[in-house]
């Protein structure tokens, strides 16, 4: 809402405060005011003036040379470009020493060898918002009325001198979509009066009942319909005044009965409309529901489908408006009009609401009725606007109002107490305080014992239902800076994180001090992304967005890794080859088409690595990331989350390298869970997405969250001593290691302390389709030292169990 | 023999003068000491000497050779001396040259934010709740006093799956599924970090997903004063002692009534700047009593219970924290933006 600060003081004396001060009060009592725009852009010496003669410039096709009283002893000569100039007109005059907006300086000139003493002014040049004008105005000079005094000052003649008020309403305060509404919120601040509008309509003999009829088919949509005949109306344009008010709130001023109806719309917060009494079958209104598919053209000439939801107006034999929201063509107020039927009602919001969403129109009627017009204004601002087309159009206001009212406006009375305001505020407000604010807002009210109060709550305010609505009133306008603060009596309570929390943190240090970055990504993703990497979860179907803003963002995404392949590409288009990042985020899975409970969402970690491991340094060997370095992280991680019992199997999932992937599994004893994949992203999706070697891992943090521990449990430091042997064998290249690891387990049992693999090598010194291992065992007794021959008898038996398995060749 | 013996010295101790290495000293040694040396020779001749010369002879001869052993003894200090000098002059590195650095990896600044917040709030006591990111319409919106088409849902624009699911566009629902689970009791004292969606177009400004963290606190007798001095314990823990609070009226439908929070720009300090719009003021808080009608909802009766519940823009305070230009930078995930993070 647009907010004139020189219209809004004929209906509150806001006398000692600016707009700007008004703006800060208003914003500070909950009607936050966005901008306040001065509408003079730096505009002196403008005035009117009268063009006399208006003839071709001896020099130049495209110029006037035009001679223009401006109420001084001498007229002056001046060049105007315009097309729409003509001799007659009263226009807007820069006189020689004016300044326009820019500080644009004007001074005599000389144009093509004639003198030129001033500028006809467009309005842009004005600095005013031309939008709002007729597009010969827009691109010609600005043509005042012929009524317009020469000599005037432009900023008074157009009311420029104003300044305007942007609100910034929330939805509940729609009292303040009016003048009348937001004159009522500044005196409730400034405590001072309102002053209404005149309203008393002086009617002709003829009877409105005579000439019009409403019915009402659609009560529940409907609450009150009323109407006024008004005879006569000469159609002409507003008078200027008028038409300023409109352009500072942003409507386009059309003739002068549309101009008034908006401006009794802007007054009151009640739309209206004009219809051509006319062209209505025997003045007739009939409010119904539309028909499935019934059609109307409405006054934008657009040819609407309608449903079986809407409210129209129609005359019985045909639709004339779709109800507060917008007017038919076929009735529309026009140069020719003699009579009008005036509308002024009250539709259900929720109404209004649904049909202006289905058909996407929206107007400043219909963003009233949506949020409930004032039930009371519906007569008050017919009559209005009855008195201005008396006053404006020459109309001859038919005697009586023609109306049904189908649901009467309950009373609003709500009982507060002041013991109630000051628990709930925690403030010490005594009753003359409370009472007080309620005088403010010119709520009235009845005292009822002591402390507490019933408040009769004016329709006006139909946000207002409850005592907490009343509180707040309360606060506000005692204002919230006089609320103390304090802190909460009762029990203390202890605050903290759950295991999850906790070890959702732990997984974020531990990664990060390991140089991995965190990333976030997006949950909408493209289904082809999906299809690309469809992750652990390929079962799952897909839950879609009804209505996606783009096909990139339209599907919940069911895996991690397509963003984090996105992020790796984004970096290396941008020389940062080296990339090791992993985010903590949820999928979304599900096995509904469509979804008839909410999705399951799995929290997820993802890591990925890919460029080289270390960073660049003039004495390290620079080296790619590969399998291990990923696996290194997975393994330390457990370790530090407390989990054992891990285990990598060879598998080869989609989307993965088949000799280079694992599923991790954690063996609890009892079961073996698989949590999740680690390998390198399949050649075939790295080259895809334009990518070096790439490494990943996705796990399911829900059973990473039940098996992590946080106990420790300390083991004496060992008081004997380890023997160690180291053993050398060469074996088929293709071996997995693990195994032979397992098999030494299996054979040393207990006395076994630990095996680690020291080298393996595959080359010249050995047979083709061969690899060499070392691998060093460490063996300890933990009551007693192990002697060399119980060593060496333990340790053959591994060596021969192992050249027996796996037919190796011992080296010596 | 005396003559003989001292004239050995002072030969021997001339000879040393010009030893400069361990090995040439050795042959010194060997050379005036060893078993074949003079002094050795002498020693062996002693055996022809009267009984009243030997002891004399003897004497001299033991000084002699001491003579001689602590010269060469401080000699061979001197050449260690000398020699480690000159290994360490060679062992000199470039100490300018950059040192090998372990890699630190930075926590998401949005993380970074949300984990001081829990911090904060779980030192007032406060517990950490999390819900879903796909909602009912009845947990997003009607039970937090929204009925279907009532026109404050358009202050949030919603991403709908089907006509009853909804990705959530706030993290409230997560205080109506609490106050549910907790079935009428109370104390209630939870924050609720989490992503929430709406739909706008992602500029500079704005994002399609993004997060928030709120608060909400339900028990006998909570007053908005006390709203007031929580949030003002938090901001200052948060920005600073010297940090004020101020409360604007506003609207939301779950709470009545409702204010929005500004604090005291961190950067001007209150004296007004670019930052806040010469306001001296900044946005940081949407907050309020909770209505009634949620509380009712949600099977507390308004009678005898009362709340009061927070929410703010985890981005928004992350921007104004470390002065980012562009909510995409957070989702965009560029190695140079992340490493600026490292720092605690």
């Amino acid at each position: 809402m647009r907010v004139s600060y020189g219209w809004l003081s004929e209906y509150v004396d806001v006398t000692g405060y600016s707009a700007s001060d008004l703006a800060e009060k208003l914003t500070r009592s909950g009607v936050e005011v966005d901008i306040v725009e001065k509408l003079n852009q730096g505009i002196t010496n403008v005035v009117v003036g009268y063009v006399k003669t208006c003839e071709k410039h001896p020099n130049a096709d495209k110029l006037s040379l035009c001679t223009v009283d401006v109420g001084k002893e001498e007229d002056l000569q001046i060049i105007c470009g315009a097309k729409n100039i003509a001799a007659g007109q009263k226009v807007p005059v820069a006189v020689p020493g004016a300044v326009l907006p820019g500080n644009f300086k004007i001074k005599k000139a000389k144009l093509r060898g004639v003198e030129s003493y001033g500028m006809i002014c467009s309005a842009k040049e004005l600095g005013m918002n031309d939008r709002l004008l007729p597009k010969e105005i827009q691109e010609g000079i600005l043509v005042l009325p012929d009524d317009t005094n020469v000599g005037d000052d432009i900023l008074e003649v157009l009311g420029l001198n104003d300044e305007v008020l942007e609100l910034e309403l929330t939805p509940n305060r729609s009292d303040c979509l009016s003048m009348i509404g937001t004159a009522y919120e500044i005196a409730a601040i400034l405590g001072r009066e309102v002053k209404l509008p005149l309203a008393e309509v002086s009617s002709s003999s003829t009877i409105a009942a005579d000439k019009i009829s409403v019915k009402n088919l659609s009560p529940e949509n409907c609450h009150h319909y009323s109407a006024r005949y008004i005879e006569e109306v000469s159609i002409q344009p507003s008078p200027l005044w008028m038409q300023n008010r409109l352009m500072a709130a942003g409507i386009r001023p059309i003739n002068n009965i549309v101009d008034i109806t908006n401006y009794v719309m802007l007054e009151y917060g009640q739309p209206l409309h004009a219809f051509d009494a006319d062209q209505l079958n025997e003045g007739h209104i009939e409010v119904r529901l539309a028909e499935k598919d019934e059609k109307m053209t409405t006054l934008d000439e657009v040819e609407r489908t309608l449903e079986e939801s809407m409210l129209l107006i129609t005359d019985g034999t045909k639709p004339v408006a779709i109800a507060g929201v917008m007017g038919g063509a076929n009735s529309e107020v026009q140069a020719e009009t003699i009579n009008i039927l005036l509308e002024s009602a009250k539709f259900s919001g929720s109404s209004v609401r649904i049909t202006s969403k289905k058909l996407g129109l929206r107007s400043e009627s219909s963003l009233r009725f949506e949020k409930e017009v004032n039930p009371e204004n519906v007569t008050a601002a017919l009559n209005r606007a009855a008195v201005l087309l008396s006053q404006y159009a020459n109309g001859k206001v038919a005697d009586g109002i023609v109306e049904e009212l189908s649901v009467q406006n309950p009373a609003t009375n709500i009982e507060i107490s002041l013991r109630k305001v000051n628990d709930y505020l925690g403030t010490d407000l005594s009753k003359e305080d409370v009472k007080h604010v309620f005088d403010r807002l010119h709520f009235s009210y009845t005292e009822t014992d002591e402390s507490n109060v019933v408040v009769h709550v004016p329709s006006r305010r139909g946000d207002i239902t409850r005592d907490v609505d009343l509180i707040e009133e309360v606060a506000r306008i005692h204002g919230y800076d006089h609320i103390p603060t304090s802190l909460m009596v009762g029990v203390t309570t202890p605050g903290s994180l759950t295991k999850e929390q906790k070890i959702r943190r732990a997984i974020r240090r531990i990664l990060t001090d390991e140089g991995l970055h965190e990333v976030i990504n997006y949950s909408f993703t493209h289904p082809s992304q999906i299809k690309l990497f469809p992750g652990m979860y390929a079962e799952s179907k897909h839950v879609k967005l009804a209505l996606p803003m783009s096909e990139e963002r339209s599907t919940l995404r069911t895996s991690l890794i397509p963003h984090l392949l996105d992020v790796a590409a984004y970096n290396n288009n941008r020389n940062q080859a080296d990339v090791r990042i992993f985010e903590t985020g949820r999928v979304f899975l599900t096995e509904e088409e469509t979804l008839s409970r909410l999705p399951e969402e799995k929290e997820l970690l993802s890591i990925l690595l890919t460029g080289k491991r270390e960073t660049a340094h003039w004495s390290v060997q620079e080296n790619k990331v590969d399998f291990y370095d990923l696996k290194g992280h997975v393994e330390t991680l457990f370790e530090y989350l407390g989990i054992i019992g891990l285990e990598f199997v060879s598998a080869s999932p989609n989307g993965f390298h088949p000799g280079r992937t694992a599923s991790i599994q954690i063996n609890t004893g009892e079961q073996n869970i698989e949590l999740g994949w680690i390998g390198q992203l399949h050649p075939s999706i790295q080259q895809e997405k334009d990518l070096e070697e790439v490494y990943i891992l996705e796990i399911a943090l829900e059973e990473v969250y039940k098996l992590s521990s946080f106990d420790i449990e300390y083991v004496s430091l060992p008081k004997y001593p380890a023997i160690g042997r180291d053993i050398a064998i060469v074996v088929g290249q293709t071996l997995q290691i693990g195994e032979i690891v397992n098999s030494i387990k299996e054979t040393a049992k207990e006395l076994l302390e630990s095996v680690s693999v020291f080298d393996i090598y595959t080359g010249e010194k050995v047979s083709s389709g061969k690899k060499s291992v070392a691998l060093s065992l460490t063996y300890r007794h933990n009551e007693r030292t192990l002697t060399d021959e119980e060593v060496t008898e333990l340790h053959s038996k591994v060596v021969e169990e192992i050249e027996k398995s796996f037919n190796a060749e011992l080296r010596k | 023999m005396k003559e003989q013996l001292e004239a050995l010295k002072l030969e021997a101790l001339k000879e040393l003068e010009s030893v400069n290495d361990s090995k040439t000293l050795n042959d010194f040694r060997v050379k005036y000491l060893g078993k074949k040396g003079p002094l050795t020779e002498i020693l062996r001749g002693m055996g022809k000497l009267s009984n009243e010369e030997r002891p004399v002879i003897g004497q001299v001869a033991n000084e002699v050779r001491s003579a001689i052993g602590n010269a060469i003894q401080s000699k061979q200090d001197e050449i260690s001396r000398k020699e480690l000098e000159n290994r360490l002059k060679e062992e000199t590195i470039d100490i300018t040259l950059p040192g090998r650095k372990p890699t630190q990896g930075a926590i998401h600044p949005l993380n970074k934010v949300i984990q001081d917040i829990e911090d904060i709030f779980v030192g007032m006591g406060y517990t950490v709740e999390e819900g879903p990111e796909v909602e009912k319409d009845y947990y997003n919106f009607e039970a937090l006093n929204l009925p279907k088409d009532h026109p404050a849902r358009d202050m949030q624009d919603t991403f709908y799956i089907t006509e009853e699911f909804l990705m959530r566009t706030h993290t409230s629902p997560v205080q109506i599924r609490t106050m549910e689970a907790k079935k009428g009791e109370v104390p209630i004292k939870i924050i609720c970090p989490g992503r929430v969606y709406r739909r706008d177009d992602d500029d500079a400004t704005h994002s399609h997903a993004f997060t928030q963290i709120e608060g909400l606190v339900i028990d006998k007798n909570v007053r908005m004063s006390d709203l007031k001095g929580t949030l003002l314990q938090f901001v200052q823990e948060m920005y600073g002692k010297d940090t004020q609070i101020r409360l604007r009226p506003s609207f939301f439908p779950f709470t009545e009534p409702s204010a929005e929070v500004d604090i005291t720009c961190a950067n001007c300090k209150g004296d007004g700047c670019r930052i806040c719009k010469q306001t001296g003021w900044i946005e940081i808080l949407g907050s309020g009593m909770v209505h009634p009608r949620v509380l009712e909802m949600a099977g507390y009766d308004p009678n005898e219970y009362s709340g009061f519940a927070f929410g703010m823009g985890v981005e928004r305070i992350a921007m104004l924290k470390y002065g980012i230009d562009d909510i995409r930078h957070f989702f965009t995930n560029d190695l140079r933006f992340l490493n600026q993070f490292v720092r605690i």
